[in-house]
């Protein structure tokens, strides 16, 4: 099972964070952190595993992978293979990068919710849900085409008589 | 406009966030934004409700508390729309925890969206169960959930299967109404429920026996047969990667095969043909094929056995170890771990690649493989892969060399065939790491050395020579220093060459010289310049010819800065000056030091440690202590710190007994040490020479009497060596040695030591079919009212007793106090006892007898054993 999805810049910031196990919020904070300062002490040519388990408690392992600015960390238990979560970050990163014509660091942060969903599409309450990033496209594409005609059959009227209003 | 922007202040929001250049600023723009948002909450404002939880999603990620929206999420969950609908699952799977009463709220909610007609809303309220649901949750839903598994969209089925999973983690009851439903997943052809479905099946088969057993009949011939297809499938772009058709659905098969092949001999023949051509036939050269290749390894290695599989998973992890990608040699290292423990012979056969793997650049790979070969190590290869390692650790990284080098250590003790060679290994260790090598590993060293008396002159030769070339590695001067004061005769008259050893010729100046170097070369501590300082006093009786030299040396040091080697600088000169009488004796070579009470002392040094901590003697775990196992740093003196510890009471015996406490005016002449010193046992000594030597036999007793213990004075020595930081009240069993051996050249000194008051008979204090315990009983003269027991316990059975606990509780009048055993372990049939020392004192002696109430606690064969008795037949004048 996946246990978190993390993705933060090379200074540390959060730009995601899904943990499909119930953490307060201030040690999602700490956890990120410290999964922080071991990766930006990594060196470019090492391998993409960190032993996890004197963050993440027993039975953890951690694979990330570092595109241009950003980390993409996926924190997991011994039931899912390694290199496979590896693929599966590329698989999450291509889709990101179809969504958004040549993703950026902006795109993610000013878009936080659409990733959310993104990401739910490829990860289901810590489970694999769907690899082909076709697949999770057509989805997010229905979703967004719902989200827009719900749009403008709500919200225009609401906001004109918002507006009239004011 | 981006639908998934809602309206630009969200925008606006993290565009100020963005803009804060300091933390502070940050925590001023959220605050200013959390005040906004609850204001809008009270004001049930249901326009901007769902742009403002998307905000507090921000924030939260930000790691601000958002708790104050949590009731926004359910608000928007009951709304119709689908933007807030989306927006209220997503804030419902972040920002909610797991009270149960927030949760149940919502489940009516979830309810009647599982059954909405849109089936997007459908897959959004699935979503938000797979992530949060409890298990009353489950309880409630489960139904509509296995209904949405036969779903006519493939999208909702996926996500129903993985919601199944939830559900039956939650409550492993639910699992049966699942098995049918789940094995129907399996025959699907989209890949995507496919894989939802095969790793429903997995769960179930974790939790369910039942469902494991339906499985392995109904489902494993087709699983096989989509494992096959899938394996020669022509190529489809959309689960493609790498040109490896849908790695994941490959992966997520054999994890399921694994599960139904372990412990089931039938199953695992079934899959076999297929592991086969999958670990032949994947692609290799991409990371997808090999992610394939290494589950497939894993499921060979978890089955019923099949010899030949195994040797090529095996072989496949040797290929990886090769591979230029660090993550699969990574990934090999980790699972050859496991392998070693299933085919030990098939791992060794890649013992030369997993030593390659040692010197890799990526640290971690460095860590594992190390790990690795520690473990492949037997006695058969020890020899070559220790050479391999100690030839790697001269190039290695300042930073792996710890870890290279306590391994090494580590193994050469486990494993080493002969003496000479685990001494060679350990000095080339030292020579070339000996900053990082553990105390305790050169004080095993040392008793190495000092047992093996034929190689004595070969030690201290190649010490001398490796001294010359490594001057910085501090424990190799430090075994160096020590040898060279025990051995340096031999050193220099060549004696007990060996054949291999080519002729050095070492005069007596240059071996004074090598061990001034050490006391001279600032980079090197306190505690080696110490242990020079004593090899120079050493040598000074063996080499007449340079006692002038090393006394200007000694003399030197008086002027140290450092109080430790002033203080013994002091010392020894007057060693040196005025007692040439005992100065032959005192310098003596060390008797040789025992092996097995100082790797029992080293192994019950954490036991002691704790048993300290705890305080009340009745606690006391058996501490295991003998005189003879103090450490040989206690026998050299190493401490460095003695002038600030207290005395103990062992301490205090030998200097009591002398008198120096009681006339320290008589102290030595030109010595400034203030009487409190005295743990020092040279001083200790020096004392006895000028102290008045007629002492009445009424004053000693009292100054016996005033000593707790009444120990072996050789005991003591150790005792006042080792200084309070060791546990120096080590019990003596031994009998008493006399103390005027050690002083024998002291013709003054006059007493004797004196009878231990009245003799009693020992008594059988406790006797049962498993265990027997005897007291021996003896007085301090002058403390009529103390009796000291020693306790010696036997086992009577064929077993071997564990974690033995003796313990002792006496009424009022008496006092007890327990010294730590011997041992905790008590060997079977009576081949070896336990001593314990007892003191007690009876407040009421001659009045009333001693009476005692026992517990001896201990393990055999990992049971519990608990005795209690109680002793009434003390001699009475106790």
């Amino acid at each position: 099972m996946i246990k978190a999805v993390m993705v933060m810049n090379t200074q540390g910031k959060p730009r995601l964070a899904k943990f499909y196990e119930y953490l307060p919020v201030e040690k999602q904070q700490e956890l990120i952190r410290r999964v922080f300062a071991v990766l930006c002490g990594r060196a470019e040519n090492v391998s993409n595993f960190i032993e996890a388990e004197s963050i993440f408690g027993p039975d953890s392992r951690l694979v990330y992978k570092h595109f241009a600015t950003l980390y993409f960390v996926f924190v997991f238990d011994s039931s899912e293979n390694e290199l496979a979560v590896l693929d599966l970050i590329q698989v999450f990163v291509e889709t990101l990068d179809k969504c958004f014509k040549n993703v950026c660091e902006l795109d993610i942060v000013f878009n936080y919710s659409k990733i959310h969903t993104i990401l739910d599409e490829i990860i289901f309450g810590g489970q694999v849900l769907e690899t082909s990033s076709a697949e999770v496209m057509k989805a997010v594409e229905e979703i967004s085409k719902l989200e827009a005609a719900s749009n403008a059959i709500t919200l225009i009227p609401k906001s004109a008589s918002g507006w009239r209003s004011r | 406009m981006n639908p998934f922007s809602s309206g630009t202040r969200l925008r606006d929001m993290i565009r100020a966030i963005r803009a804060c250049k300091t933390a502070a600023e940050e925590r001023a723009v959220v605050r200013k934004e959390c005040a906004a948002i609850r204001a809008a909450i009270n004001e049930n404002d249901q326009d901007y409700r769902h742009r403002n939880l998307a905000k507090l999603m921000f924030i939260h990620m930000l790691g601000y508390p958002t708790h104050f929206g949590q009731m926004e999420c359910l608000k928007l969950i009951a709304s119709a729309g689908f933007p807030e609908k989306r927006i209220g699952y997503l804030g419902l799977m972040l920002l909610l925890d797991e009270r149960q009463e927030v949760l149940m709220l919502v489940t009516n909610s979830l309810k009647q969206d599982l059954n909405h007609s849109n089936q997007y809303i459908v897959g959004l309220a699935l979503c938000a169960l797979g992530n949060i649901c409890s298990a009353e949750m489950a309880r409630d839903l489960a139904p509509e959930v296995e209904r949405l598994l036969q779903f006519r969209d493939p999208n909702v089925r996926k996500k129903a299967a993985l919601c199944s999973i939830r559900i039956i983690k939650k409550v492993p009851d639910l699992a049966e109404n699942f098995i049918n439903p789940a094995s129907s997943l399996l025959k699907e052809k989209h890949h995507g429920v496919l894989i939802t479905g095969v790793q429903l099946c997995m769960d179930l088969c974790k939790v369910s026996s039942e469902a494991l057993e339906y499985v392995r009949k109904k489902c494993i011939e087709g699983l096989v047969k989509t494992l096959r297809d899938i394996a020669n499938s022509p190529y489809s772009p959309e689960y493609d990667i790498a040109g490896i058709t849908d790695p994941f659905l490959h992966i997520r098969l054999l994890k399921l095969l694994r599960i139904l092949g372990q412990g089931d001999a039938d199953a695992s023949d079934c899959m076999n043909d297929i592991l086969a051509q999958v670990a032949t036939k994947t692609e290799s050269k991409k990371n997808a094929g090999n992610a394939i290749l290494y589950e497939c390894v894993e499921t060979i290695m978890s089955i019923e056995d099949n010899g030949g599989l195994r040797v090529l998973a095996i072989n496949i992890l040797g290929r990886f170890l090769s591979n230029r990608d660090n993550n699969i040699r990574y990934v090999a290292l980790n699972m050859l771990m496991k392998a070693i423990v299933v085919d030990a012979q098939a791992v060794q056969r890649h013992r030369a690649t997993i030593l390659e793997c040692v010197k890799d650049s990526d640290a971690s790979i460095r860590k594992r493989a190390l790990e690795l070969v520690y473990l492949l190590v037997n006695e058969s290869n020890v020899k070559p892969l220790t050479k391999e390692l100690i030839e790697y650790l001269e190039v290695s990284d300042q930073e792996f060399k710890g870890d290279l080098t306590a391994k090494i250590c580590s193994l050469v003790e486990k494993f080493s065939p002969e003496k000479i060679w685990y001494i060679d290994q350990m000095l080339k260790v030292l020579s070339e790491a000996g900053n990082f090598v553990k105390d305790e590993v050169w004080h095993a060293l040392i008793v190495v050395i000092s047992n093996a008396s034929d190689l004595h002159g070969y030690t201290v030769r190649a010490l001398y020579r490796a001294f010359q070339t490594s001057t910085e590695q501090e424990s190799l001067v430090r075994v160096a220093v020590w040898c060279i004061g025990e051995y340096g005769d031999m050193l220099v008259n060549n004696v007990g060459m060996l054949d291999i050893e080519e002729p050095i010729t070492v005069t007596e100046s240059d071996t004074v010289d090598a061990v001034e170097v050490a006391i001279k070369r600032h980079t090197l501590d306190l505690t080696t310049k110490a242990m020079a300082l004593i090899a120079l006093l050493k040598l000074s009786s063996r080499f007449p010819s340079c006692s002038e030299r090393i006394k200007d040396i000694i003399v030197q040091n008086k002027r140290s800065l450092m109080l430790e080697l002033q203080q013994r600088s002091i010392e020894f000169n007057c060693i040196l000056q005025k007692h040439q009488n005992i100065r032959s004796a005192l310098l003596e070579r060390m008797p040789v030091l025992d092996e097995a009470t100082f790797s029992g002392r080293r192994a019950g040094s954490l036991h002691t440690a704790i048993s300290t901590s705890t305080g009340a003697p009745h606690n006391l775990q058996n501490g295991i202590a003998k005189p003879a196992a103090a450490p040989i740093a206690d026998l050299l003196d190493l401490s460095s710190d003695d002038a600030a510890a207290p005395s103990s009471s062992g301490g205090d015996f030998l200097m009591d007994l002398l008198g120096v406490d009681l006339s320290p005016a008589s102290a030595p002449s030109g010595t400034s040490q203030p009487p409190k010193a005295g743990t020092d046992v040279l001083l200790d000594l020096l004392s006895i020479g000028t102290s008045p030597p007629a002492q009445s036999s009424s004053s000693a007793s009292d100054i016996l009497s005033s000593s707790q213990d009444n120990k072996a004075p050789l005991a003591n020595l150790n005792g006042l060596a080792s200084l309070s930081s060791l546990p120096a009240n080590a019990t003596s069993p031994a009998s008493p040695v006399p103390m005027m051996d050690l002083l024998d050249g002291l013709g003054p000194i006059p007493q004797k030591h004196e009878e231990n008051g009245p003799a009693y008979p020992s008594l059988v204090a406790y006797e049962s079919s498993s265990l027997r315990m005897t007291f021996n009983f003896s007085k301090q003269p002058g403390n009529p009212q103390m009796t000291l027991i020693q306790a010696t316990f036997t086992n009577l059975s064929p077993n071997v007793y564990n974690d033995f606990l003796f313990q002792a509780a006496v009424p009022k009048f008496l006092q007890l106090h327990l010294d730590p055993a011997s041992s905790n372990t008590l060997p079977a049939s009576g081949n070896g006892s336990i001593t314990q020392n007892l003191k007690v004192t009876n407040s009421q002696q001659g009045k009333k007898s001693l009476v005692m109430r026992i517990r001896i606690a201990y393990k055999m064969n990992n049971k519990d054993v608990l005795e209690e008795g109680q002793i009434n037949n003390f001699p009475r004048d106790l």
